[in-house]
C-alpha cells in the first residue's frame, strides 16, 4: 500500500507584480520527516509557508496536502486538511488568555454552531467541556498550564514563543510549518526549543518543516535541507552535504572571487 | 442634445468642485493621521459663515466695493478656517492622540466637534438662514444655447486651481513630502527628525484652509446659509474622498467630481428626491468593484 | 448556600425588577413619562450593546446603526398593522386583534430579522476590506434606506407611518397589563443575555480573536468570512428589535428619526461604554438616556453640551468609562454573589 505523502508541491511559481518570488519549487514530505528550508534573507522562504498554508494562492504549480489539493482553498480550509504553522513575528492573540488561544484554534471543528452558543444545547455544552478539557490538558503536557489564565503578554518571550507552537500543535495537524521558530531566542532558550521540537517530532505523529536561520539548529534537527535563494532551489539534500555546497556558501557569504 | 449634456457637464463640475475641495481635507488628514476628521463638513459651514461675516462687514460698515470685499474675503475667510481647524487638532485630537487613546476616540471626538460646531451656530445665530450679500454682480452668458455664469466658472477655475496647488506641495515640497512620509511610516518620521505635530498642524491648516475657501464659493453661488448645510455635504463629501481612494489627492478630487456628476445626472433624469438614493448607491457599486477606490493602493499584510 | 445564590441571583434580580417596574406601571405609581424614559433605556441598551459586538469585539467600525433599526421598525410596524389594525392603507386587519399579543414578539424578531437581512448585504462588501471602509459602506447604507422610504409613498414617505397604537392598545384590551414595558424589557434582557451567551462562547470568540489578529485567526482554523457575517447579522437584527420596540412605544415613524444623528446617538454610547465591555455599554446606555432627559429643558444647547461632556470625559478616561473591561472584572468579589451566562 502506497500512502500519499504529507506534504507534496509541485513546479510551484510565485509572482508578485513582475518579481517571481517563488520559481519551480518541488517537495516531497514524507511521513513523521523532519525537514528544513533555509535560505539567505528575502529568499522567498515564508512565502512557500504562505503558499502552502493557502494565505496566497499560487500562479502555477499544485500544492497537496495528505494528497488532497489545496487549490482555491481559503487558509482555514487548508487548515482542516492538516496543516498548521506559527509565524516569524509571533501572533497570538495578546487580549485573550492562553487558554482561550488553545480553544479558539479548535474553531474548525467545533461541530455546534451560532443558535448552539444561544441555546447552550448539549451539544455545544459537550464540546465545550471536551475543548476545554484537551486544550488544558495539552498545556499540562508543556508545563503552560500554570499560565492558563494569564494574557500572552504577559509571558516571556520564550514561551511566547512555545505558547505559539501548542497551539499550533492542538489543531492536531499531520504538517506542522515552523517559520524561524528561533528567531529573538537566547541561546538557553535555543537549545530548549530544539529538545522541544525533537520531542514534538518524537511524541506526536507530526511532519515538521522548518524555517530558520541559525544553522546549528537545522543542524541538529532536520534529516534533509532545502536552501533557496532569490526563489530558486539551489541545493537539497543531507545537512551535512547542503552545508558543504559551494553554491549555498556563496549565496550565504557572497563569491570570493569578486 | 449636445447642448444639454454640456451643460450638465458644466453644472456637474461645479457642483463637483465643492466636494472635491472639501474631500482634500478629509484626505490629506487621513492620509496623515488616518483619522477621519468627521467635523470637516462643519468646518466648511464655519468657513461659509465667516465669509458672510467679513463679506458683510466690509460690504456694509466699512462700504469697500464688491471686488475689493472678495480680494479680502478670500483669504481672510481661508485664514480664519485654518485656524478653527487648526483649534480643533490642538484642543481636542492632540490631547487624546498623546494620551495614546483608540484611535476611534479621536474619530468620536471628531463628531463631537461637529455637533458642538452646529448647534453653538444654531444657539447664538439662531435658526433663521442668513442670505450672503452679492460680492460680485453675476453675469450669465449664453453660448449656443449653453448658459453659465462667471461665478460658475470661477468655482470650477478655483478648484482646479486648487487642486494643482495641493499637488505641488505635496509632491514637490519639503513639508509635502514629510506628510507622504508620515503616511509611510509614523514611527519612523520623528527619528528622522522631522517634527510630525507641526506638519500635522500645517495639514490641519491646509484642509481646513480649502473648506473655508469652499464655504465662500458655495456662500456666493447658494446664498442661502443654515447651521446644518455642512452636515450632509460633508459626509458626502467624505465618502466621495473614500471612493477616490483615500490619502490620495487626486483621488479627492476625481471622488469629488464623480459624486458631482452621479448627483447631477439622477437630477436630470429622476425627481429629486431620489438624489442621495441613488447617488450612494452607485458609490457603494464603485467601491465594492474597486474597493480601496479609485486611486487607493491595497495594502497587503505581511506575515 | 452560596452556589444557589451564586447561581439564581441574576434570574431573582431580573424577575423582580421586572415585575416590579409592571407592577408600577399598571397601578400607575408611575407616569407616562418616567416610562417611556425607562422604555427609551431599554431600546438604547440593545442599540449601544448590539453595535457594540461590531465597533468593539469585532473591532469593525459601523457608522450606521440606526438604519438597520430603521428597517426593523418599519417592518414590525407595516406587519403590524397589516395584521392586526384596520388602516386606510391596508384595510381591515387580517387577523384577529385579539391574537395580537401573541403574535407580536413573533413580529418583532420578523422586524430583527429584516434587519438582518439587510446587514448581510452591506456585510458582503465588506470582506474584501477592513475597518474604515465599513464605516463608508454603513453611512452610505444608514443614508440610502432613509432614502428609499421617504421615496416610498404607500408607507408614507418622508411623512412617516402609524397605527402601531392601535396594535398596542389591542394587546391592553385583551389582556389589562402595561405589555410594552413587559416586552421591552424582556427583549432588553434577552439581548443583553444573547450577546453574554455568544461573546462567552468558543464560537463567538473567534470575533475577538479576529479583531486582535485576523489573519492569525483565518490560519488557525476560524472562518472569518463566516463569523464576521453572522457577527454582522446579529447586531443589525437587534438593532432591528430596537428600532421595532421604539417604533411601538411612540406609535409612529418617520424616516428623519433614523438618520445619520441617531447613529451617531448610538456610538456615542457604545464608546463611552468601553469597546468590548457589554456592562459598559449596558451602563452607558443607561447613563446616556437619562442624560439626554436631564438636558432637554437646554433645548438647542443639549447639543453643545453632550458633546462637550463627552470630549471632556474622553480627555479623562480615553478608553471609555469600563475600558474593556467587565463589571465582574473590576469587582472580582462580586463574582461570588452572581453567575451570568
Amino acid at each position: 500500500m502506497t500512502t500519499a505523502p504529507i506534504l507534496e508541491i509541485r513546479n510551484l511559481t510565485q509572482h508578485f507584480g513582475g518579481l517571481t518570488a517563488i520559481s519551480d519549487f518541488n517537495i516531497k514530505l514524507k511521513n513523521n520527516q523532519m525537514a528544513g528550508l533555509i535560505g539567505p534573507n528575502g529568499a522567498g522562504k515564508t512565502t512557500i509557508f504562505n503558499l502552502v498554508s493557502g494565505f496566497y494562492q499560487p500562479s502555477q504549480g499544485e500544492i497537496f496536502i495528505n494528497g488532497k489539493p489545496t487549490a482555491g482553498l481559503k487558509p482555514h480550509k487548508v487548515t482542516a486538511l492538516g496543516v498548521a504553522r506559527t509565524f516569524q513575528n509571533i501572533r497570538l492573540w495578546n487580549q485573550m488568555t492562553v487558554l482561550d488561544n488553545i480553544k479558539v484554534a479548535q474553531h474548525g471543528k467545533l461541530g455546534y454552531g451560532f443558535f448552539d452558543a444561544l441555546m447552550r444545547t448539549k451539544v455545544y455544552r459537550e464540546t465545550e467541556d471536551r475543548i476545554n478539557h484537551e486544550a488544558y490538558e495539552l498545556l499540562k503536557v508543556f508545563e503552560l498550564d500554570k499560565f492558563a489564565d494569564d494574557f500572552p503578554t504577559n509571558l516571556p518571550y520564550g514561551l511566547q514563543r512555545k505558547l505559539e507552537i501548542v497551539r499550533a500543535l492542538s489543531e492536531k495537524p499531520s504538517l506542522l510549518l515552523l517559520d524561524e521558530p528561533a528567531a529573538g531566542l537566547n541561546t538557553v532558550d535555543m537549545h530548549e526549543l530544539i529538545r522541544l521540537i525533537r520531542w514534538i517530532h518524537d511524541s506526536f505523529d507530526v511532519t515538521i518543516w522548518i524555517i530558520e536561520h541559525h544553522m546549528d539548529v537545522m543542524m541538529e534537527l532536520c534529516d534533509e535541507l532545502k536552501v533557496i535563494d532569490f526563489g530558486h532551489t539551489i541545493a537539497e539534500g543531507p545537512a551535512l552535504e547542503v552545508q558543504k555546497n559551494p553554491a549555498v556558501i556563496t549565496a550565504y557569504l557572497g563569491d570570493e572571487n569578486i | 442634445m449636445l447642448e444639454i449634456i454640456i451643460q450638465n457637464i458644466i453644472n456637474a463640475l461645479q457642483w463637483g468642485s465643492f466636494y472635491a475641495l472639501i474631500a482634500l481635507g478629509y484626505t490629506m488628514v487621513y492620509g496623515v493621521l488616518t483619522l477621519i476628521n468627521f467635523a470637516h463638513g462643519d468646518v466648511f459651514m464655519v468657513g461659509a459663515y465667516i465669509s458672510f461675516f467679513t463679506a458683510t462687514l466690509l460690504l456694509s460698515f466699512l462700504g469697500v466695493p464688491g471686488w475689493v470685499a472678495l480680494a479680502l474675503t478670500i483669504p481672510i475667510t481661508m485664514m480664519l478656517t485654518a485656524m478653527v481647524g487648526v483649534s480643533l487638532e490642538r484642543i481636542a485630537y492632540r490631547p487624546l492622540r498623546r494620551k495614546g487613546a483608540h484611535r476611534l476616540y479621536v474619530v468620536i471626538t471628531a463628531l463631537m466637534c461637529g455637533l458642538i460646531l452646529e448647534h453653538a451656530n444654531l444657539a447664538i445665530l439662531g435658526a433663521s438662514r442668513k442670505a450672503f450679500p452679492e460680492l460680485i454682480t453675476t453675469h450669465v452668458y449664453n453660448i449656443g444655447g449653453i448658459t453659465f455664469t462667471n461665478l460658475k466658472l470661477a468655482v470650477i477655475v478655483t478648484a482646479i486651481l486648487a487642486f494643482f496647488i495641493l499637488q505641488w506641495i505635496v509632491t514637490k515640497t519639503k513639508v509635502g513630502m514629510a506628510m507622504r512620509a508620515i503616511s509611510y511610516d509614523k514611527f519612523a518620521v520623528p527619528l528622522m527628525g522631522i517634527p510630525i505635530d507641526s506638519i500635522i498642524v500645517v495639514t490641519f491648516a491646509l484642509g481646513s484652509a480649502f473648506a473655508g475657501l469652499a464655504g465662500i464659493l458655495f456662500a456666493m453661488s447658494y446664498p442661502i446659509l443654515e447651521p446644518y448645510m455642512g452636515a450632509l455635504i460633508g459626509w458626502k463629501a467624505f465618502i466621495a474622498a473614500v471612493v477616490g481612494g483615500i490619502g490620495d489627492i487626486r483621488g479627492a478630487f476625481l471622488g469629488g467630481f464623480i459624486l458631482g456628476a452621479v448627483e447631477i445626472l439622477v437630477v436630470a433624469v429622476f425627481p429629486s428626491t431620489y438624489r442621495d438614493l441613488i447617488a450612494f448607491t452607485v458609490l457603494l457599486i464603485i467601491l465594492s468593484i474597486k474597493p480601496t477606490g479609485l486611486f487607493g493602493i491595497a495594502k497587503t499584510t505581511k506575515i | 448556600m452560596k452556589s444557589l445564590l451564586q447561581r439564581y441571583s441574576v434570574q431573582l434580580i431580573l424577575i423582580t425588577l421586572g415585575g416590579l417596574i409592571t407592577y408600577l406601571a399598571y397601578e400607575e405609581a408611575i407616569g407616562l413619562y418616567t416610562l417611556s424614559v425607562l422604555m427609551f433605556m431599554g431600546v438604547n441598551i440593545i442599540l449601544s450593546t448590539s453595535l457594540n459586538l461590531v465597533n468593539g469585539n469585532m473591532g469593525e467600525f459601523s457608522c450606521g446603526h440606526a438604519g438597520f433599526m430603521c428597517v426593523g421598525a418599519y417592518v414590525s410596524s407595516i406587519l403590524g398593522v397589516l395584521l392586526f389594525a384596520k388602516d386606510k392603507v391596508f384595510g381591515a386587519p387580517l387577523i384577529n386583534p385579539d391574537l395580537a399579543l401573541y403574535f407580536f414578539p413573533l413580529i418583532i424578531l420578523t422586524g430583527g430579522a429584516a434587519a438582518a437581512i439587510t446587514g448581510l448585504l452591506v456585510a458582503l462588501p465588506s470582506y474584501k476590506t477592513r475597518g474604515d471602509y465599513l464605516a463608508i459602506i454603513t453611512i452610505a447604507a444608514n443614508y440610502i434606506i432613509i432614502s428609499l422610504i421617504e421615496n416610498l409613498g404607500v408607507i408614507g414617505g418622508s411623512r412617516g407611518f402609524m397605527g402601531m397604537k392601535t396594535v398596542v392598545n389591542t394587546m391592553n384590551d385583551t389582556f389589562d397589563l402595561p405589555w410594552m414595558v413587559i416586552w421591552v424589557f424582556i427583549f432588553t434582557v434577552g439581548c443583553v443575555w444573547a450577546l453574554r451567551r455568544y461573546n462567552s462562547s468558543t464560537f463567538g470568540k473567534g470575533v475577538s480573536a479576529i479583531c486582535q489578529d485576523e489573519v492569525a485567526a483565518e490560519i488557525m482554523s476560524v472562518n472569518t468570512n463566516k463569523i464576521k457575517t453572522i457577527t454582522f447579522m446579529l447586531s443589525s437584527g437587534l438593532a432591528g428589535i430596537a428600532g421595532g420596540l421604539f417604533a411601538y412605544i411612540i406609535g409612529y415613524v418617520n424616516p428623519g428619526s433614523f438618520n445619520i444623528l441617531k447613529s451617531t446617538e448610538v456610538l456615542v454610547m457604545v464608546y463611552l461604554g468601553g469597546m468590548a465591555s457589554l456592562s459598559g455599554a449596558v451602563l452607558s446606555a443607561i447613563l446616556f438616556t437619562i442624560l439626554l432627559e436631564l438636558l432637554r429643558p437646554l433645548q438647542i444647547i443639549k447639543w453643545v453640551v453632550i458633546p462637550l461632556l463627552l470630549i471632556i470625559l474622553m480627555q479623562f478616561r480615553p478608553e471609555g468609562i469600563m475600558g474593556n473591561r467587565e463589571l465582574s472584572d473590576l469587582f472580582p468579589k462580586l463574582k461570588r454573589f452572581y453567575r451570568f451566562k
